[in-house]
């Protein structure tokens, strides 16, 4: 079994929904996360709020939050235990965040032995 | 109360309180001593009793009893270790300055530290769920062997590995220090869970000492509540989990001992001052930031003591699943889950995710299969109860679920 980072990555990181559309928004994401769970294949997962966010440089300018010149904003993530990036992918496909026209989640797997893990 | 229920009675709350006090004396090396100390004096007491009548005051006349039988060890052994060993340990003082110090202060401490001890990481859980039976509960072997359906010889065996282990590790009878008191309380809570559940989940036939495991369990967890120290809110947290469940003990079981389910339980039997109970403990947990388990646990047990079928209990339960699976994943959690997403959000979408389960050993995963096709497929619903009928190994779960499948017939 290998361990895969689900990025969810949004289109637009300015828009801003209302709380009522973020309140479904996570009951949706908690039910998918929940399915995985059940599973016994949820690692961890987090959020990533677009408040409060920098954007450091290689010559030490940092500009506020993660918009601006980057096409997409990555909002949250969760690891995930599957035996082949397609299981993964399937997990994904899931993902509450993928409603929004234009977002994506991206699969990626985790390197083991690189000495974090 | 007469001679015959005073001894049980004694030797159920007095028995653990001797051996604690006596094992933190005489350090962990010498738990056998102290048990066999506990023993003979609860011996001496039927011999004595017998003839002479009760004493005015028997829990003083036991402590009496058990401190000179300690004295007598101590001077026999000292004897012993000055000319073999040459170790004087208790030369310090003279037999006569020895105090054994039975006050409930000490009596408490020493509960609690051996809570502890018994509870410490390097022992195994069986272990630990055997000795904490034994030593804290004052349990025979005869009724631990019931419990866990199984024979004295093995319960004698695993009793005998965990203080070989508890020796070897050297274990100190002591509270821990206060930077490692949460890790080492989650190995406490975890072995009081269990022991919680062996009681309530236990499918001896004997209903009385099914109770009784869960309410020592509950004892347990109280002395824990009384200590400034380790009245934290994942004990109290767990303390309304135990009041939650307990409440419906004596719906859950009927006159031949055999589970009711929930959906068939009545509910006028519910203990209403338990349930009431398990919200104030509940209340009390809900300070700091960290959830628990028995956080998400007690929260689901609330809601299970609302009979009412509506959407929301059963969203707030599919929700609380959901955040416990993240935490610690368990198949009956993951069925669970399964179950309520059938209630809040309809049977298809749960068909989808409990096909996924793949639980293909667990005759629990069948039945559930066989409950959300009830009604959609019931061709699909037999076959399921069918499979889990196969794989049920107790009379009741087979009952139950032959019961089921005549019902769609």
């Amino acid at each position: 079994m290998e361990e895969y980072i689900l990025i969810f990555r949004h289109e637009d990181g300015t828009k801003v929904a209302s709380p009522e559309q973020m309140q479904i928004w996570m009951k949706q994401t908690m039910d998918w996360i929940g399915g995985i769970a059940a599973q016994n294949k949820f690692v961890m997962g987090n959020g990533l709020p677009f408040a409060d966010a920098r954007v450091v440089r290689h010559n030490g300018v940092v500009t506020n939050g993660p918009f601006g010149e980057i096409k997409e904003t990555i909002g949250g993530y969760i690891i995930v235990k599957a035996k082949s990036v397609d299981e993964a992918a399937e997990f994904a496909k899931g993902c509450p965040v993928l409603q929004g026209e234009g977002n994506s989640v991206e699969v990626r797997k985790i390197a083991k032995g690189d000495g974090i893990h | 109360m007469n001679q015959q229920e005073l001894i049980p009675h004694l030797f159920r709350t007095e028995f653990r309180k001797i051996t604690s006090v006596l094992t933190k004396f005489f350090g962990i090396d010498h738990v056998e001593i102290a048990e066999d100390i506990a023993s003979d004096t609860f011996l001496l007491a039927y011999e004595t009793w017998t003839y002479n009548g009760i004493p005015e005051n028997p829990t003083a006349w036991l402590y009496t009893v058990a401190k000179n039988k300690a004295k007598n060890h101590i001077s026999r052994n000292r004897t012993f270790t000055e000319k073999i060993s040459g170790e004087i340990k208790y030369s310090s003082s003279g037999i006569e300055e020895v105090e054994i110090d039975l006050s409930n202060k000490n009596i408490t401490d020493s509960q609690l530290q051996m809570l502890f001890a018994i509870c410490h990481p390097a022992i195994s859980t069986e272990a630990q769920i055997g000795l904490s039976l034994r030593i804290l509960c004052g349990f025979g072997i005869d009724e631990i062997a019931n419990a866990l359906l199984t024979n004295n010889e093995t319960i004698n065996k695993r009793l005998y590995r965990a203080k070989e282990k508890l020796r070897l590790e050297k274990i100190k009878i002591e509270f821990p220090n206060e930077s490692e008191i949460n890790n080492r309380l989650e190995t406490v809570l975890t072995t009081l869970y269990l022991l919680f559940s062996e009681g309530y989940y236990s499918e001896s036939q004997d209903v009385v000492l099914r109770n009784d495991f869960c309410l020592e369990a509950m004892r347990l967890t109280s002395l824990l509540m009384e200590d400034q120290q380790t009245n934290l809110p994942a004990v109290n947290a767990l303390m309304s989990l135990m009041c939650f469940h307990s409440s419906r003990f004596n719906a859950r079981i009927n006159e031949n001992g055999e589970i009711i389910l929930y959906g068939d339980q009545n509910e006028a039997l519910w203990d209403h001052e338990l349930i009431e109970k398990g919200g104030y403990f509940l209340h009390k947990a809900s300070t700091g930031n960290k959830i628990s388990k028995y956080h998400l646990e007690a929260s689901i047990a609330y809601w299970h003591t609302v009979k009412a079928d509506t959407k929301e209990k059963w969203e707030n339960i599919l929700q609380l699943f959901n955040r416990l699976l993240q935490i610690e994943y368990s198949p009956i959690a993951a069925l669970n889950r399964t179950y309520a997403l059938s209630k809040a959000q309809g049977k298809e979408i749960a068909i989808h995710e409990a096909e996924k389960l793949q639980l293909t050993d667990n005759h629990f995963y069948f039945t559930l299969l066989g409950e959300l096709y009830a009604g959609i497929d019931d061709d699909k619903a037999t076959l399921n109860f069918q499979q889990a009928l196969s794989l049920a190994k107790t009379k009741t779960d087979k009952r139950t679920i032959q019961e089921r499948i005549n019902k769609i017939g």
